[in-house]
């Protein structure tokens, strides 16, 4: 299957900081894709070029079999785009501001149908300033859906949500994808990722490093599990070397006392440490174990966290 | 494209957008735009307290302190009550009797505009001013009653006729300023805020991120601008017609024509002002400097005529003059379009230079 978007050798360089440093993208029909990657990595420039918001250095952008520079007007009518953070007038109702976006568009639902797909039938004469921050992000989803797009563009659409909002949004999501639009999503939240997103490209510095199904990613690193745990006292300390030693486990980290084990077996490696702390006499005052997640992928790959910068 | 055919969900909704579109011209873009740009003027109350009631607060308070009043009956002092009493002869004086010291006092302080004070040899020494007209006339005044009272006789019979006709009283020479000055504030302020409101909150953005065509994001503020037009000309002209009397002489076709032009160069102006700006503080900054000199040169509130003449081509130069006189001779003398024709030449080229200068630098994210 052909691809909904190619993105080939882009670069985007602002003063002294190279935002985009030779990207390829291809996002298929229909599908659902992530673009994930910590703050400054570039994500939001990429999917404003492929917005048509800011013109690349170089490269080429080729979107539903068209480009922004000889069909830009035709493209805008089969987007869906929701910004990160653009604040909608305040003093303006839900309806009056669906209803202005809706007449920038040949076709799609009206202002109501548009609202009642995000669920907000409730407010639609409350202002927009009198929104919790879930509803405005669900206004600026109707927004996104007046046009009836092919293809939606959703920049961190969950940043800075309580997780009842989140979650309300990824249903959102998800039934957009049912109805067969092509979704390019950036997020910093692994999970979110992971529930939505049928492929996810993880960049960093510009670049992608890594891209895949979640599954696939999380497989590649080779570790089905992470073990978390902290032990002793201030008497005596952890001999970590010994740690390497026990069957699965692929690699140690330490760090202010809390220790992680990437482990393939958890069933082995977890009496496998017991007895090991047990030798060296430690007693143990935190243990947790976690399915690796593609927020293990990216400190793998990265040895970074993704939301500590 | 194969395959985007191929999906039926898309070629459904190719199929939808290639429909022809039945739709009111309520939900024509432009019509949305402009209605939105009305809907957030109205709902901000600071707003519609400047541009609406602000102007008549200030014609009223300025109409009634500067109000045709029966000739000023004028305060003087007088140190003896012989001069007091030949002064009281006229009614144009307010004569008090004051010791010398008193008086002295009460001229210093402005309670009084002259002084009276016996000279030698029976002499009067009128002590005022001369630098202030109430001195001056208490002066000639104070001279004649006391000339009369000593047995003067006129040798030539004057009488007065009264003229106060509507048209020479301030507060005719004050509404077309009024008009001019709030004309030029709500089209610079109104374009000036909400654009560079917009910009800052990534609602231009997000505007332009969607089918819109550009021109109708700048066109809709024009529009909403030709709306409130009529609410604010109406307002100004009718307050100042119906409560002080002011004449409108000229045809009213042509002050309509005058108010729109100034108000689309005004609004140009307003537009070239927010074209980069990204943060309110800068714009406001940028208002005030463009149009707080006007305020003062172009006369709102007194004749320019009153800055010295080398000064005068700049200030005939600037749109709030071009636009007060010509909003003047059509009110006050009844002018037609013919007579103002070099007004609207500079209200014209500055519409044209802006706008132009504005598209080209106008940023839109």
């Amino acid at each position: 299957m052909a691809g909904a978007l190619q993105v080939r050798n882009l670069r985007k360089a602002y003063k002294d900081v190279v935002a985009v440093d030779g990207l390829d993208l291809e996002v298929r029909l229909g599908e659902c894709f992530g673009l994930l990657g910590p703050n400054g990595a570039g994500k939001t420039t990429t999917i404003e070029i492929c917005e048509g918001l800011i013109a690349a250095d170089s490269g080429e952008v080729e979107m539903l079999g068209m480009r922004w520079d000889s069909n830009s007007s035709e493209l805008r009518q089969r987007l869906g785009i929701q910004l990160q953070d653009t604040q909608l007038a305040e003093k303006l109702t839900v309806f009056e501001t669906v209803r202005l976006f809706r007449s920038f568009y040949h076709a799609g639902p009206s202002a109501a149908e548009a609202i009642a797909l995000v669920q907000l039938e409730e407010k639609q004469k409350s202002r927009v300033g009198t929104l919790s921050g879930g509803q405005k992000q669900r206004l600026a989803m109707a927004c996104a859906l007046v046009g009836d797009p092919d293809f939606l563009f959703l920049d961190e659409p969950t940043t800075g949500l309580d997780p009842q909002a989140r979650r309300q949004l990824w249903d959102l999501i998800e039934e957009f994808k049912l109805a067969g639009r092509t979704i390019l999503l950036t997020t910093h939240y692994m999970d979110e990722a992971e529930r939505l997103c049928d492929r996810v490209a993880i960049m960093d510095h510009g670049k992608i490093i890594a891209l895949g199904t979640p599954r696939e990613l999380i497989a590649s690193i080779g570790v089905e599990h992470v073990v978390e745990f902290s032990a002793g006292g201030a008497s005596k300390t952890l001999t970590v070397s010994a740690l390497r030693e026990i069957e699965g486990v692929r690699d140690v980290k330490a760090e202010n006392g809390s220790v992680q084990l990437q482990v393939t077996e958890l069933h082995r490696a977890v009496p496998a440490l017991l007895a090991e702390l047990d030798r060296q006499g430690l007693p143990l005052t935190e243990l947790r174990t976690h399915s690796a997640s593609l927020e293990d992928v990216f400190v793998t790959l990265t040895g970074r966290r993704l939301r500590d910068e | 494209m194969s395959d985007i055919s191929a999906v039926p969900e898309l070629r459904a909704r190719e199929a939808a957008r290639k429909a022809p579109r039945p739709s009111a011209w309520t939900d024509h873009p432009l019509a949305q735009l402009t209605l939105v740009r009305f809907l957030e003027f109205i709902r901000e109350p600071e707003a519609l307290f400047w541009v609406f009631i602000f102007p008549i607060l200030l014609a009223a308070g300025l109409g009634i302190a500067f109000r045709n009043r029966p000739a000023d009956v004028l305060k003087i002092a007088a140190v003896t009550p012989q001069l007091a009493q030949s002064l009281r002869q006229d009614k144009l004086l307010d004569v008090t009797e004051l010791s010398g010291a008193a008086a002295e006092d009460a001229l210093r302080t402005g309670k009084v505009a002259l002084a009276a004070v016996p000279g030698p040899n029976g002499s009067v020494v009128f002590r005022y001013d001369d630098t202030n007209p109430e001195g001056r006339t208490a002066r000639m005044l104070a001279d004649r009653a006391v000339q009369r009272a000593a047995g003067r006789v006129d040798p030539v019979n004057s009488t007065d006729q009264l003229l106060r006709e509507p048209g020479s009283r301030y507060i005719d020479f004050l509404i077309p300023g009024l008009l001019g000055m709030n004309l030029m504030g709500s089209a610079i302020w109104g374009m000036g805020f909400a654009i560079v409101d917009a910009r800052r909150k990534k609602l231009m953005k997000r505007l332009v991120a969607t089918p819109m065509p550009r021109h109708y994001f700048l066109l809709s503020f024009v529009l909403s601008r030709l709306l409130m037009l009529v609410v604010e000309v109406g307002l100004v002209l009718g307050f100042g017609t119906i409560v002080f009397g002011v004449p409108l002489r000229g045809s009213a076709i042509d002050l309509v024509l005058l108010c729109v032009l100034a108000s689309m160069s005004f609004s140009a102006l307003g537009l070239l002002i927010a074209s980069r700006a990204r943060t309110i503080e800068a714009a406001s900054g940028l208002m005030n400097v463009v149009m707080m000199p006007m305020w003062i040169v172009s006369g709102v509130f007194f004749s320019a005529q009153r800055f010295p003449d080398f000064l005068q081509p700049v200030i005939k130069a600037l749109p709030l003059t071009a636009a007060i006189d010509a909003l003047r001779m059509n009110m006050l003398q009844g002018a037609g379009l013919g007579p103002v024709a070099s007004q609207m030449g500079v209200l014209g080229v500055w519409l044209v230079v802006c706008f132009a200068l504005a598209l080209k630098l106008f940023r839109w994210r």
